[in-house]
């Protein structure tokens, strides 16, 4: 990503009044004041950015401008004039458009179906009418989309853009973009630069969504941090632009985490600032020993996706001792469909899995995890644990009916809750209690809690699904360095993730899946990003391929 | 049933086709109002298990219309009418409060077969009066066609208006923002309140044209195939209609295709009757739902339901 | 640079929730509970009197017919004998709403297992001892009721089919299965009616002494105790729990899914087969064609006031058996159908859900589903230092 490739010259010279104001906005969920009277202006033909940690309140805001929720006190001026947003509706009359983290597209409806969804105009659809629009737009954003494809098929970088061509169907005043880059190639994220680009020209207002710093550098006019709530301060463009880099970074460093916080806490920035160099070669004395036999081997191992979730096929990878082998690719490349082959919850339909030289193909879930595979997963909540039951049964789902706590199936709970207090304190989950139920603890807690379950008692072969998506910076740090001990102390790890500065991090190898297959397999070091980002965008239907 | 099948071939007289062909197009016409009505829901996300419910309280309610003004046609309104109220209770406490769809769905069922049993009770003492019956439209050339002629095209009106629906209803789905914001509210409900178009509203809407079609289904029964009310009428035709909307995922054409199909196995005791061949009531009554676990064995795999289905729409939450 | 001052800023942290149960808490829960459970009960007993109203009936007498005819005298002995089938009924229904799974095949299991007692009853008594025999129909009519079940736990095993579906449908089949056997090779030829042959009055189950209550009603109460041990206590209840409350995680955790989904509807169909024997041979003595007490419908609004747990469910059933007792000539009384009590059934379930909602929006996570285990691990948590 090219710093400054958007900032020069952009701004308007005379900015006028804010195309969008928000005026001490205030939201209080049960136990978190989410927004704390938050003041934010956004001038036309600029990219203002939102910079805050993952529960900074940002998406909290968006969805309050898009009419999601309605904020408890507060003000919202559009052209200056105040405005009453009440539904998603009202937001898209006013020509607010908003390009939500999680798609809004259905999958089952082709392109135009999509952005004809929400079209009051008349009962009996016009596709023509809407076929002339969507070119039109294409046209101003500079891309290329079949209106009639089914949109499910189509790759993620060009569902975005579907996104951004249906926020903008009713007028482009203000386009939200929440966390846009989460799910694009390096190659995708060049391609959403130019459009926001030809938007600025237009003189549309972007507000730009993101917990990363580089990139909030890169696109912005402006940047706003947000910060437990709050909007803690402001750079304008000004400031961007007569400062380096560097002291641009340092000057959000100190606002985003405070003086007195070090840089140490915060892995993606000290990513970013240390020396790639130092980092590669850090990474290569880890990734010794290649002779030794593999503890998880796959040999060309296909498995079924489900849902428009693509299966595996034909993946080979092999896991030694102390060894943590990082999987890249972006999200729905099948990341799920490989972690749960392993781990047994999902059939492989050819080539054998293999533990310590065994194939396991025949084994269930809780026969390989005696033999000490682990699977943390991604779905923590959805999966992970089952929210009405106790946090110290939650501990042990995994060993029900097992010795010592269960006897002859009767429960045994003074065994149970003996274990469960010494996980608790071990792995600092913050609870109430353990009969507290496992529901009502925090993301980072929950995690924590999966943690605990999986890494006691003797891992072998741990399987890591996106262990820090979400989390905040704190707990990612614990996780990370949760997995670095655990092969330290010689388990190996299969690390698969979709932030690859995390794999870059932590990884000696990596491998990239990309539509279900291994496409290529890089070495940690000098250049492993760039390599890294090309395997990703694999064959030439991509979506940073559009010239 | 191997008896049937061994005379199969000896009865196949003209008069047994006609008669089967007529009542299976009578026997269809109830389920086929109340399954459209129930792809309706279902595409739109909301799981209508109290749809026996609305069948009756519209037959109830459809019989008191066309008994007191007359008029079959004021007995299909009141019919819509009372399936619509019984949808309303649907509407209020599942769509819009979010509760269990299936346990307000058994609930709905439960009161319908009560109420109107007790009203019946309470209005007439025991006795059930009859309604005339209704003239018959004969559409004239098609109705002189061999066999097909008479049992299709010389029907009663409301027939052609149940074809009619159906053609409706396809058009509606596949043509108009109404049907593309009924499946996007199963499909992705957070998608089509993302487009600013009200998921609850949709869903309601779509929730009260489900009770009002089941209950034009239950007032067709009571009107014009039994002629009076009488309790528990239905006879499980309700969750008939929504097995054959799953069936048909939700397609219209499919769904009166299936109907036909299950309406053909109901008038099948009738038409046997004709032939002189007699089978006991029990195992007639029972075709029809053994066809549909027999459907339902054979197309387990490919039974498509909406991926949003009866899971309440609740804004922000993931 | 327009730093936006303080950012000493940070709300302070969202206060910890306050540590677990204190005792009185656990006493406002309790009564929380129990408001919440008898609410929707007599909200729906006022709603059934204004309806009486409107019909020109008088509510007062009706309700006093209902404990004239249910409790006082010795009509609660009567009670109490309808008490034993619905009591395994509700049993048969928490084993698979604990797995989250609909049976609501119930009639047509229910009938199965009391034709093939008739049918088999008098030959059975007339060779084998007594003792012998009860044994065998038991488990005769269990198996009958849960062969029926296999169907639709398959489909719902290995398909993922709706199980509501098939249940129903299967229940409008067995219904007509039942139907055709009483009427085909159970009639008893010495009648003209359709029914089957009567189990002699010797043969049916002894009453407790004292009583006219037969020792059914022990049996059931028996089997209602044993299994709330199983649900709540061992790992089959907490596996069932586990995919009732989270399917995904129930594969995650590894839990055979699909056989837990087979075992709870076979164990569900067994024990409804058995509520029909326990009737059959402690009440009825025959079937007649057509006939069908559809047990099931009246209990599930009680199933889920008890929040599946088999001790509340008791009393929930005993009310029910006094409405229903009493309600049959009470609804004579005033000349209505006894479908009048089905009504009030519903009434009870709507309010229930309502009642749910609002108890929901004071408490977020709330819920009336299960939590046996949880309340039993508490007891040694608090002794027992707190958790960092």
């Amino acid at each position: 990503m090219a710093d400054g490739a958007l900032g020069a010259g952009m701004s308007p010279t005379d900015p006028g009044a804010p195309a969008v104001e928000l005026v001490g906005i205030s939201k209080q969920f049960p136990g978190v004041l989410a927004n704390d009277d938050v003041h934010l202006a956004v001038r036309r033909g600029e990219v203002h950015c939102l910079l805050g940690e993952n529960g900074a309140g940002k998406s909290t805001l968006i969805s309050i401008l898009s009419g999601m929720q309605r904020p408890d006190s507060g003000t919202i001026l559009i052209d200056g004039e105040p405005a009453r947003i009440r539904s998603p509706r009202d937001a898209l009359k006013m020509g607010i458009g908003t390009v939500y983290q999680h798609s809004t597209l259905i999958p089952a409806l082709s392109v135009l179906e999509n952005l004809m969804l929400g079209e009051s105009r008349r009962i009996v659809l016009d596709r023509g009418r809407a076929r002339a629009r969507m070119a039109e737009i294409a046209k101003m954003l500079g891309v290329e989309v079949d209106p009639d494809a089914r949109t499910g098929d189509l790759a993620l970088g060009r569902q975005q853009q579907v996104e951004i061509i249906s926020a903008l169907w009713k007028g482009s005043r203000v386009l939200v973009l929440d966390e846009p880059t989460s799910m694009l190639t390096p190659q995708g994220v060049e391609e959403l630069e130019k459009v926001l680009v030809q938007l600025k020209q237009q003189g549309t207002a972007i507000i730009f969504i993101t917990h990363k710093l580089h990139e909030a550098l890169a696109v912005s006019d402006r940047i706003t941090i947000l910060r437990r709530g709050r909007a803690i301060g402001e750079l304008s463009s000004e400031e961007i632009r007569s400062s380096t880099p560097e002291q641009n970074r340092a000057t959000i460093v100190r606002l985003m985490f405070g003086d007195a916080t070090d840089i140490g806490d915060a892995p993606e920035l000290q990513t970013r600032i240390e020396d790639v160099e130092d980092l590669g070669a850090r990474r290569l004395t880890i990734a010794a020993g290649d002779e030794e036999e593999p503890i998880l081997e796959l040999k060309s191992v296909s498995a079924p996706g489900d849902g428009l979730e693509p299966g595996i096929v034909d993946v080979s990878m092999k896991v030694r001792a102390g060894q943590i082998l990082g999987v890249a690719g972006i999200d729905g490349n099948g990341q799920r469909a490989l972690a749960e082959t392993i781990a047994g919850q999902r059939r492989a339909r050819t080539g054998s899995v293999e533990l310590f030289g065994t194939p396991v193909n025949r084994l269930g879930v809780s026969a390989r995890q005696k033999l000490g595979l682990r699977y943390v997963t991604d779905d923590r909540l959805g999966e992970g644990i089952v929210r009405n039951l106790s946090v110290s049964i939650n501990l042990l789902l995994k060993r029900i009916g097992e010795q010592p706590f269960w006897r002859r199936g009767r429960i045994d709970a003074r065994k149970v809750n003996a274990a469960a207090l010494e996980l608790v304190a071990e792995y600092d989950i913050r609870t109430p209690g353990i009969a507290t139920r496992a529901g009502t603890l925090s993301g980072g807690n929950i995690q924590k809690l999966l943690l605990a379950r999986e890494l006691s008692l003797g891992p072998k072969v741990v399987v890591f699904n996106k262990p820090t998506y979400g989390l905040d910076l704190r707990t990612t740090e614990n996780v990370r360095e949760v997995i670095r001990r655990l092969t330290a102390e010689g388990a190996g790890a299969v690390l698969i993730s979709t932030d690859l500065d995390e794999l870059l991090e932590l990884a000696g190898e990596i491998v990239v899946l990309s539509r279900g297959r291994l496409v290529g397999t890089v070495q940690n070091g000098r250049d492993a990003a760039e390599r890294i980002g090309a395997l990703m965008i694999g064959d030439g239907d991509s979506p940073g391929a559009v010239a | 049933m191997t008896a049937v099948l061994a005379a199969a071939s000896g009865l196949f007289t003209q008069s047994f086709v006609t008669a089967l062909i007529a009542g299976g197009v009578l026997a269809s016409i109830p389920l086929m109002f109340t399954a459209v009505g129930e792809a309706i829901s279902e595409r739109s996300g909301v799981l209508n298990i109290g749809l026996e419910g609305m069948m009756l309280v519209g037959a109830y309610t459809g019989f008191l219309g066309a008994y007191e003004a007359h008029s079959m046609w004021v007995g299909f309104l009141t019919g819509a009418l009372g399936g619509g109220v019984a949808a309303a209770l649907m509407v209020v406490l599942s769509v819009r409060m979010g509760l269990d769809q299936i346990v307000i769905g058994i609930a709905i069922t439960l009161a319908g077969e009560g109420i109107t049993s007790v009203l019946q009770q309470a209005q007439f003492g025991g006795a059930y009066p009859r309604l005339p019956a209704y003239p018959q439209v004969a559409i004239p050339g098609l109705d002189s066609i061999p066999i097909l002629g008479k049992s299709l095209f010389d029907q009663p009106l409301v027939v052609y208006f149940g074809l009619g629906l159906v053609a409706a209803v396809a058009w509606m789905f596949s043509r108009t923002r109404w049907g593309l914001e009924l499946r996007a509210a199963g499909e992705k409900p957070e998608a089509l309140d993302a487009a600013g178009v009200s998921v609850l509203n949709t869903r309601s809407y779509a929730t009260l044209a489900t009770g009002a079609l089941a209950g034009v289904g239950g007032a067709y029964l009571s009107v014009i195939a039994a002629g009076t009310f009488t309790p528990f009428m239905t006879q499980g035709q309700g969750y008939m209609a929504i097995v054959i909307a799953m069936l048909a995922r939700g397609r219209p054409v499919w769904v009166a295709v299936a109907s036909f199909v299950f309406g053909i196995s109901l008038s099948l005791s009738t038409a046997l009757q004709l032939t002189g061949i007699n089978i006991s009531a029990d195992v007639i009554n029972m075709l029809p739902f053994a066809a549909i676990m027999l459907a339902l064995v054979i197309f387990a795999r490919s039974a498509y339901l909406p991926p949003a289905l009866a899971v309440p729409y609740v804004r922000g939450a993931r | 640079m327009a730093i936006a001052a303080e950012d000493r800023a940070a709300a302070p942290a969202p206060p910890a929730p306050p540590p677990a149960r204190t005792a009185t808490g656990r006493g406002q829960m309790v009564v929380l509970t129990f408001v919440r459970s008898l609410v929707p009960v007599v909200l729906a007993l006022l709603a059934g009197a204004v309806l009486l109203l409107v019909l020109g009936r008088s509510p007062v007498r009706f309700y006093s017919d209902v404990w004239r005819y249910g409790v006082e005298l010795n009509n609660w002995q009567n009670s109490a004998v309808l008490m034993a089938p619905l009591l395994l009924m509700a049993a048969a229904l928490v084993v698979v709403f604990r797995a989250n799974i609909w049976n609501l095949g119930y009639d047509a299991q229910y009938l199965l297992g009391a034709v093939f007692v008739v049918g088999y009853g008098p030959w059975m008594f007339a060779h084998f001892p007594r003792p012998v025999a009860y044994a065998v129909l038991f488990v005769i009519a269990g198996l009958a009721g849960a062969i029926w079940t296999i169907v639709p736990a398959l489909l719902r095993a290995y398909f993922g089919t709706n199980e509501i579906i098939t249940t129903l449908m299967m229940s409008f089949i067995g219904i007509d299965v039942a139907n055709i056997l009483v009427k085909g090779p159970f009639q008893d030829p010495t009648v003209t009616i359709p029914q089957t042959k009567t189990i002699p009055y010797n043969d049916m189950l002894p009453n407790i002494p004292g009583t006219h209550i037969h020792v059914g009603f022990l049996v059931a109460l028996g089997i209602v105790l044993v299994l709330h041990y199983l649900l709540t206590r061992t790992s089959f209840g907490l596996r069932l729990q586990v995919f009732g409350e989270n399917p995904k995680a129930a594969r995650h955790v590894g839990i055979n899914v699909r056989r837990l989904i087979i075992s709870s509807f076979l164990w569900s169909g067994f024990l409804i087969g058995v509520s029909a024997a326990v009737d059959i041979l402690g009440l009825w003595s025959y079937v007649r064609s057509n006939w069908n007490p559809s047990y099931g419908n009246t209990v599930i609004p009680f199933v889920f006031l008890a929040r599946l747990n088999l001790l509340a469910v008791i009393p929930f059933v005993a009310f029910y058996a006094v409405l229903s007792t009493g309600g049959d000539l009470a609804t004579q009384a005033v000349s209505l159908p006894t479908d009048f009590l089905l009504v009030i059934v519903a009434l009870i379930l709507l309010f229930m859900t309502i009642i749910e909602f609002l108890g929901r929006r004071r408490e977020l996570g709330q819920s009336y589903l299960t939590k046996g285990l949880r309340e039993a691990l508490r007891q040694p948590l608090v002794r027992r230092r707190r958790s960092p």
